[in-house]
């Protein structure tokens, strides 16, 4: 016997049960190839040898007594650096389902405890908030029947697609027309847009398959997919060919990776989609962009022109600005002016009460040409839990306020709102997307769909995994480390993406066709919503049902 | 769905006749209402000249007409002449008709004779009016306020409001007749809701659903215009969107169909106008209709056209000879209007189409949308 006052246990010592994960392991399905603790991202499980009693009793001799069993067996650690993530790795590699992560119902104990040495806990992913979502509730029921006749979905002509860029007002597009003045670029695009995900976030092959099946969408399927690469630069190849007009560049607080931007600028073959300065996010408002050191590989560091492995925390708002006039004016001027006023150029904001503010300055801004809405459901590669979880602001009151102010002004053609945070995050890809087109979008960005829907990645809203910000993505999808990243194959990604759109697209169909619509996108009919809320449809302007 | 008729000639006729035609059409409406507008007016006991505004409405009460007396002499307008309709009240459902107003005003000589100024003046005073009615209780309902424009708007079956206003008797004539049976879909039955719709001069009558509404309607509400109002009707933003083409764009009649059903962009690619059209398509990108609609409509000169909906979900049908056109939601309200012309000529236009009469009256002319045009403000 052990006596308890040796046991040791230090504040901060758990064991499985507190952790918010818990391995269950089949010992008698087990057959310990020691796959699951070679997969395992964060080294949860391990080999370990056991010793087992085995209780004797021989009868005849009257006698008791034991024997020992010695055998191996896997094991979960319980330390804050190496506690399950849930990701479910060990159980897709194991050959027979002996072993598999179980989401721990009791309390988890382990929250005390993840500062360790002093850091708060930063994680990757989302805000895990399960659950049915506001966008879920939304229905759809202004429905054609018979005073008008419903759509075909499968064999009429749909128009889906939306405008990304400054629109003007009629009278000024045909005075511009006829006196030879310039006209704001605009892009018909597919209002479903690939969210920005930087190349650094992101890994080289889920980088390069996302580019693959938005160009197949564009190519080959006619569907016109953009995707946003989030700070940090592209890959020079990708910058001088045919590809970058699929790309919106993104430029935010750190200004990585936009050394060799402008410097493939004159090499460029095609303008880029458009150009996102981003000033917030809405995972965590507020907070610059963060890439952590584990993935700053040589690579990356070389795209931003950085040394290798050192944090990459971006600052909170753009050095060169101390008020919105300077970042609406000079920015998006100088941005304009950088790609001979051919691109449209707009801000990404995080969700805030004071979006309207910063929607009535671009307004007025000549060359301002959009406006993203990031709202607290949106993803992240890295953020402070206490920043995902406790700041930003919901998207759809927001989204529906801004829209509903250009209404006020009859100014709602011309500055196209995006909406983007949470959008399909269980899965309602394009109900979601719908709803907020109706309530005024005129696109939407997607983000953690995508890396579910195109890569498989694990992470739930119960917490499952969460661990992008380290590089240790099990699937390699957010890992700058080529053994993870070679799990993921590219083509593979752009296959998944090819089949994401075309569902999407048929999605959009079913939907527009009971409502009658198919001649452009149905952005802002909100006559068409119904939810069962009575204060939030009051608060959206839309119908209560029940 | 609803039914249409339109009848256009260079002889004046009765609205009547375009009745029977609403009649030989009658499985379609529910007469839930019914909407006349008649232009180039003749009056059997007025020599009107088409230079005074007519104002086209329906005093409810009798204090309401004193309250249109005192409003239009307050502004210096003089009563030069009222039609009396030969009544039979019994015929009409509704209670509340003290009268059906069709007069003739003169204009203060003070006023600016240009002619936007008449045709701003003219808009507001039907809108102050509508106002004015709409502030008593509904107890005036204004209809037009325009030289050479009679509106009438009643509850109940076409025949039995001509019959009810006596419109058979010849008094009251016009080179131009457009009439609507109304399905009553969403709405309710409200007077404003009965097309045709009228602003400036501009006119279109619907049948179909505008699925678009909400969106379209917002938008040109934002764009300040007083005349942008009412909407009790989906299909009047039909009316708005015309007049928006027309007198504030300023552009040619045929624009109208690129701007609410345009093309696609593989069809601008290879249209001789294609980039203009795809900037017209983003500009305009929030007055694109949606669902199943057929659209007639008559301008200020006396041109008439017809456009249909980009997937032709809404039948229509124009027929005739020189001299007299017929436009019809069905080929037997044709029939009934302009008996005598050449059926094989009748045509019924399809997604691209825009049929124009032109004030002549000589010939119907067939345009469509793959055709280019010409626009000499973007040349």
């Amino acid at each position: 016997m052990v006596s308890v006052r040796s046991v040791y246990t230090s504040p901060g010592s758990l064991t499985y049960s507190d952790l918010p994960w818990i391995i269950q392991h089949r010992e008698d399905r087990c057959t310990l190839c020691g796959r699951c603790t070679s997969v395992c991202p964060v080294q949860a499980v391990y080999l370990t040898y056991r010793r087992q009693r085995i209780p004797k009793l021989d009868i005849l001799k009257k006698k008791r007594g034991n024997d020992y069993r010695t055998f191996v067996g896997i094991r979960q650690r319980t330390t804050i650096e190496h506690k399950c993530v849930g990701c479910g790795m060990c159980s897709m590699v194991c050959p027979n389902e002996a072993i598999g992560p179980v989401p721990n119902t009791n309390e988890n104990r382990s929250l005390f405890h993840i500062h360790q040495k002093g850091e708060a806990w930063k994680r990757g992913g989302r805000r895990n908030v399960p659950g049915r979502t506001f966008l879920d509730r939304i229905v759809f029921n202004r429905i054609s029947m018979l005073t008008d006749p419903a759509l075909d979905a499968g064999r009429h002509e749909f128009n889906l697609n939306t405008i990304l860029g400054r629109v003007l007002p009629p009278e000024e597009f045909l005075r511009r027309q006829a006196a030879g003045e310039w006209i704001p670029p605009t892009r018909e695009i597919f209002p479903f847009i690939i969210g920005s995900m930087s190349f650094g976030a992101l890994s080289p092959n889920m980088w390069l398959g996302l580019l693959q099946g938005v160009a197949y969408c564009n190519e080959v399927l006619g569907i016109p997919v953009v995707m946003a690469t989030g700070e940090g630069g592209v890959p020079p190849w990708v910058l001088k060919s045919p590809f970058l007009k699929y790309v919106i560049l993104q430029i935010a607080s750190g200004y990585f990776g936009w050394d060799e931007i402008i410097r493939a600028i004159p090499e460029m073959q095609c303008d880029p989609a458009a150009i996102e300065i981003k000033y917030g996010q809405g995972a965590k408002p507020g907070d610059g962009g963060l890439l952590m050191w584990f993935k700053v590989s040589r690579l990356i560091a070389r795209l931003r022109g950085v040394p290798e492995g050192v944090d990459l925390p971006s600052p909170p708002v753009h050095q060169t600005l101390y008020s919105i006039e300077e970042s609406v004016m000079k920015m998006i001027q100088t941005m304009s002016m950088v790609f001979g006023f051919r691109v449209p150029i707009y801000p990404k904001i995080s969700g805030t009460t004071s979006a309207k503010a910063v929607l009535n300055n671009l307004v007025r801004n000549p060359y301002a040409s959009g406006l993203l809405i990031d709202g607290v459901d949106g993803g992240t590669g890295a953020a402070y839990n206490v920043s995902m979880d406790a700041t930003g602001h919901p998207i759809a009151s927001n989204l529906r306020e801004c829209y509903l102010d250009l209404v006020a002004q009859g100014r709602q053609n011309e500055i196209p709102l995006f909406a983007a945070g949470g959008i399909g995050k269980n899965g309602n890809i394009t109900q979601n997307g719908m709803a907020l087109i109706m309530l005024g979008a005129s696109g939407v960005h997607i983000g953690k769909y995508m890396m579910q829907a195109a890569a498989g990645c694990l992470g739930n809203e119960m917490g499952r995994c969460n661990i992008c910000n380290v590089g240790l993505c099990p699937k390699g999808i957010t890992s700058q480390n080529e053994k993870l990243y070679r799990r993921l194959d590219p083509d593979d990604v752009a296959q998944r993406v090819a089949d994401t759109f075309m569902a999407i697209r048929t999605e959009m169909k079913k939907i527009m066709a009971p409502l009658g619509r198919s001649q452009s996108l149905p952005i802002g009919m909100s006559d068409a919503l119904g939810i069962d809320d009575a204060a939030a449809a009051e608060r959206l302007r839309v119908r209560y049902v029940c | 769905m609803c039914r249409l008729a339109l009848k256009t000639a260079d002889l004046p006729f009765s609205p009547y006749e375009v009745l029977t035609a609403m009649e030989a059409m009658q499985e379609g409406y529910d007469g839930s209402g019914l909407g006349l507008l008649l232009r180039g007016i003749e009056f059997e006991d007025f020599n009107y000249k088409g230079r005074w505004p007519i104002f086209s409405g329906i005093a409810h009460t009798e204090e309401a007409l004193q309250r249109l007396n005192v409003f239009m002499s307050e502004r210096g307008y003089e009563l030069i002449y009222d039609h009396n309709f030969a009544m039979t009240p019994g015929l009409i459902e509704a209670q509340d008709r003290e009268k059906y107003i069709v007069r003739v005003y003169r204009e203060p000589s003070n006023v600016d004779p240009s002619h936007e100024a008449g045709e701003e003046r003219n808009m507001r005073i039907r809108l102050e009016l509508r106002k004015n009615g709409e502030e008593h209780g509904g107890d005036l309902t204004a209809f037009s306020f325009w030289p050479n424009v009679v509106m009438i708007k009643e509850v109940g079956w076409p025949l039995q409001v001509g019959n009810a206003l006596g419109l058979h008797d010849g008094r009251l004539k016009a080179n131009v007749v457009m009439a609507q049976g109304r399905q009553n879909t969403n709405y309710g039955i409200n007077l404003y809701a009965c097309h045709p719709f009228f602003i400036q001069g501009i006119a279109t009558m619907t049948n179909g659903e505008n699925t678009a509404f909400v969106p379209i309607k917002e938008w040109l509400t934002g764009k300040g215009f007083p005349g942008y109002t009412g909407y009790q009707s989906d299909s009047e933003v039909f009316t708005h969107i015309l007049h928006y083409v027309i007198k504030k764009l300023k552009l040619p009649l045929e624009t109208y169909k690129h701007v609410i059903t345009p093309l696609k962009t593989e069809e601008l690619d290879v249209h001789p106008q294609g980039e203009f059209l795809r900037g017209l398509r983003a500009v305009c990108r929030r007055l694109i209709i949606d669902g199943p609609n057929a659209v007639i409509g008559t301008l200020p000169d006396e041109t008439c056209l017809l456009v249909m909906d980009h997937k032709k979900m809404r039948p229509a049908t124009v027929g005739g000879r020189p001299g007299v056109w017929a436009i019809a939601s069905e080929i037997c309200g044709v029939d009934a209007m302009v008996p005598d012309r050449d059926r094989s000529l009748d045509f019924q236009p399809m997604r691209e189409h825009t049929v124009i009469i032109p004030p002549h009256r000589k010939e119907m002319v067939i345009w469509s949308q793959f055709d280019p045009f010409t626009l000499p403000q973007a040349a």
